[in-house]
């Protein structure tokens, strides 16, 4: 769970555990998890990362899988610790042999999905109209662009529409948001006006936080438009899903 | 060129304001970003090039002073003359004590992005020889007194009502009806240039090792006019620009021109070998050839900064970057602008005072996904982040703001423990009590203020998602 969700956006990590228990995993939660360490990473203080690097690490070390609902806190494990730990071989060799086990949470439902019996087609007729961020790490650093689209386009009773520039920055990136506040507001009001032309009622990504800052924009800009995380949508329209669907486990 | 990259904030705030500018760089993700894409998804094995072309140019800067050696003997035994110049200081001297010595007054530019590190237009000015940009863009911007605004397009600030009013002030001409017509007048200007210069600059995107061949990629002409009309030619070129074969150069201009306009082959390539033969109907008496290092040592020098000498200087990460979509070519305050710009103007220049350049980046990645040779640009702002907060061997830079430095340590203290934490968090929920309107949060004090000025913020929750873990939610199934 990452630090944000459980401080700040509670209601994300719920729907997470739901929606994993729905696709039939076994969840756990680590309590003496912290944060990956990636707002002093990306601020260039290294060696303030490092320790809350290294007791992730530890503390994950046994796990058979670790599942994130956010694209940039798994990339920050997955692909970050290697720059991040270049110089220390030790725990180089532990982020190493943790990052296979890494997913985040669409890509790794996409995985359960695909291992069993294709979904029902979707029905045109879905009732709330949804449109996809593409969260910047999930993207590009984790090379996951089709996952979460599948997922959503499987819910009959959500219609995916498509938003224009889809994959550019909403502008957030962490401290970048209030360091350089007026740059991160001028990209945002674009990726406001964007959802709004795209006529969707939610704006759903895979990041909680690109998502705090996206629905801050929308109600300052006072668009009627809700930002809801992907497992958020899961779990709200699962329930449409076919039952025997949801009740196969990951075997 | 002196370097204004403490001035980032001010710019950026100002091209942000400016409609104009906004309206330009909106167009730049329609425009070039867009052709890019469809030329890279129409060019078969488009991701096995870019691969290929990163292995050479890496192998080529593990090997510059071999590939420069052979490059210089290929040059020298056509008869031109290759110079090395440390500085830019060092190339404006050379490039002067030429005019001066062939009794030069007119020099003909064509686009170079080293000149405008060495500022060798006011150079040559101050010692009263006439030298004209002849791209168009470059024409504009030099009549205009700015920098560059785009590397590939440096005047795409402006519109052709800008550019027929400027033509108007500073030509005398009238003012153009349509872009013809100032295509027209610039061409009456520039044809006059091209008779009268007894010199011609040029930059050069890549020097043949192998075959001492100087190759020059541009729309207009202007690039062979300038090399072959005037009686002396010379080229200015960073001492990356060179690849070890024939080959290999093709494979950088199919990549070069795709990513830069997403054309498949720009109007002229003009590939230069020396200077006149007796057979030839036109080219120059003279060429020479400035090599110009003026801080690429530094960046050589540097295992984790190094790759940012593979860039071929397309573009393509400025058409890419949503930051550099709102804030412009101006802000960055030096020749090279954009995610690119971030890595090489505080290389080229100083650090500490362009530490806004790799901090204002959201780190996307739209930069790598663009770049036609794969530089992973996220990562050395990274590093430039980590060079700037917690010093440089390599660079000898020392630690960066104690404040910051004193912050960054307590935020990881807090982190570090929940206990602490949760604390901290009970004592925000105490504090945030009086701020919260109708379940969201307008306004906050410095230094969250920035954030509330564009969003609202949503307020701490009452009970997190490790309290709901533990009262029920853990126990499901």
């Amino acid at each position: 769970m990452t630090c944000v969700v459980d401080r700040f956006c509670p209601e994300v990590g719920e729907s997470t555990v739901r929606v994993l228990r729905a696709f039939g995993a076994d969840v756990r939660f680590r309590e003496a998890q912290t944060c990956c360490g990636q707002p002093a990473f990306n601020s260039g203080y290294w060696s303030e990362a490092k320790p809350l690097a290294r007791s992730l690490l530890k503390l994950y070390s046994d796990s058979e899988q670790v599942v994130v609902p956010s694209g940039s806190c798994a990339s920050m494990i997955r692909v970050f610790y290697e720059e991040l730990f270049h110089e220390d071989p030790e725990d180089l060799a532990a982020a190493r042999a943790l990052a296979p086990r890494v997913l985040e949470l669409s890509e790794y439902l996409a995985e359960v999905v695909e291992s069993r019996p294709a979904a029902p087609a979707p029905d045109s007729d879905g009732t709330v109209r949804v449109t996809y961020h593409e969260a910047c790490h999930l993207r590009r650093e984790l090379g996951a662009v089709t996952q979460a689209r599948s997922l959503l386009a499987a819910l009959p009773g959500v219609d995916l529409v498509e938003m224009d520039q889809a994959e550019v920055c909403c502008g957030f990136g962490g401290t970048f948001a209030v360091k350089y506040a007026d740059i991160s507001g001028a990209m945002l009001r674009d990726k406001v006006e964007r959802i709004e032309g795209s006529g969707a009622d939610v704006v759903t990504a895979c990041d909680a936080s690109c998502l705090m800052h996206i629905a801050g924009g929308l109600e300052k800009a006072g668009v009627p438009v809700r930002a809801m995380h992907l497992a958020q949508v899961l779990d709200e329209h699962m329930a449409d899903l076919p039952a025997v669907d949801l009740a196969r486990s990951r075997e | 060129m002196r370097p204004r990259t403490r001035e980032f904030r001010r710019g950026a705030a100002a091209a942000i304001d400016d409609e104009k500018i906004q309206r330009s760089l909106l167009g730049l993700y329609e425009g070039f970003h867009k052709s890019r894409q469809t030329a890279a998804a129409g060019t078969e094995d488009w991701e096995a090039l870019r691969e290929r072309a990163r292995q050479v140019k890496t192998h080529t800067i593990a090997n510059l002073d071999r590939y420069l050696e052979m490059f210089e003997a290929r040059v020298t035994e056509m008869g031109g003359i290759v110079r090395f110049a440390a500085d830019a200081e060092a190339a404006n001297r050379y490039v002067l004590d030429l005019a001066r010595s062939r009794g030069v007054r007119t020099v003909v530019k064509s686009k170079s992005m080293v000149s405008e590190e060495m500022g060798l237009n006011e150079v040559l000015a101050g010692a009263g020889i006439e030298s004209v940009e002849t791209d168009l863009g470059e024409y504009v911007i030099q009549l205009a007194g700015e920098a560059p605004f785009h590397i590939v397009a440096p005047a795409i600030h402006k519109d052709r009502h800008d550019v027929s009013e400027l033509f108007h002030r500073e030509l005398g001409t009238e003012r153009a009806r349509d872009i013809g017509e100032l295509g027209l007048q610039t061409r009456r200007q520039l044809r006059e240039k091209f008779l009268i210069a007894d010199m011609g600059v040029t930059g050069a995107n890549f020097m043949v090792a192998e075959t001492g061949t100087l190759v020059l990629v541009t729309n207009e002409g202007n690039g062979r006019m300038s090399t072959s009309m005037p009686r002396i030619h010379v080229a200015l070129a960073g001492m990356e620009r060179v690849v070890p074969t024939l080959e290999d150069m093709g494979m950088f201009l199919r990549l070069l021109i795709r990513s830069a306009t997403g054309q498949r082959i720009s109007s002229y390539v003009t590939l230069v070998n020396g200077l006149r033969r007796e057979t030839d109907e036109d080219g120059p008496e003279e060429f020479h050839i400035v090599i110009v290092d003026n801080g690429r040592s530094r960046m050589l020098a540097d295992p984790e900064l190094r790759e940012a000498l593979n860039c071929i200087r397309c573009g393509a990460c400025l058409n890419a970057c949503p930051v550099y979509r709102k804030v412009g070519g101006h802000s960055y305050g030096y020749v090279y602008p954009g995610p690119i710009g971030a890595i090489v103007t505080p290389m080229l220049t100083d650090l500490g005072d362009a530490k806004d350049l790799p901090y204002a980046s959201s780190l996307c990645g739209a930069c790598r996904e663009a770049c036609p040779v794969k530089i992973n640009i996220p990562r050395m702002l990274l590093t430039l982040r980590r060079d700037l907060a917690e010093g440089s061997e390599v660079s000898g830079r020392r630690k960066g703001s104690v404040m910051e430095r004193a912050a960054f340590a307590a935020w990881r203290r807090l982190f570090a423990s929940n206990r602490l934490l949760g604390l901290g968090l009970r004592m925000g929920r105490l504090m945030q009590a009086p701020l919260v309107r109708r379940g969201s949060i307008g306004w906050l004090p410095a230094p969250l203020s920035g954030w509330t000025r564009h969003r609202t913020l949503r307020p701490l929750p009452a009970r997190s998602f490790r309290d709901r873990w533990n009262s029920g939610l853990g126990r499901g199934r």
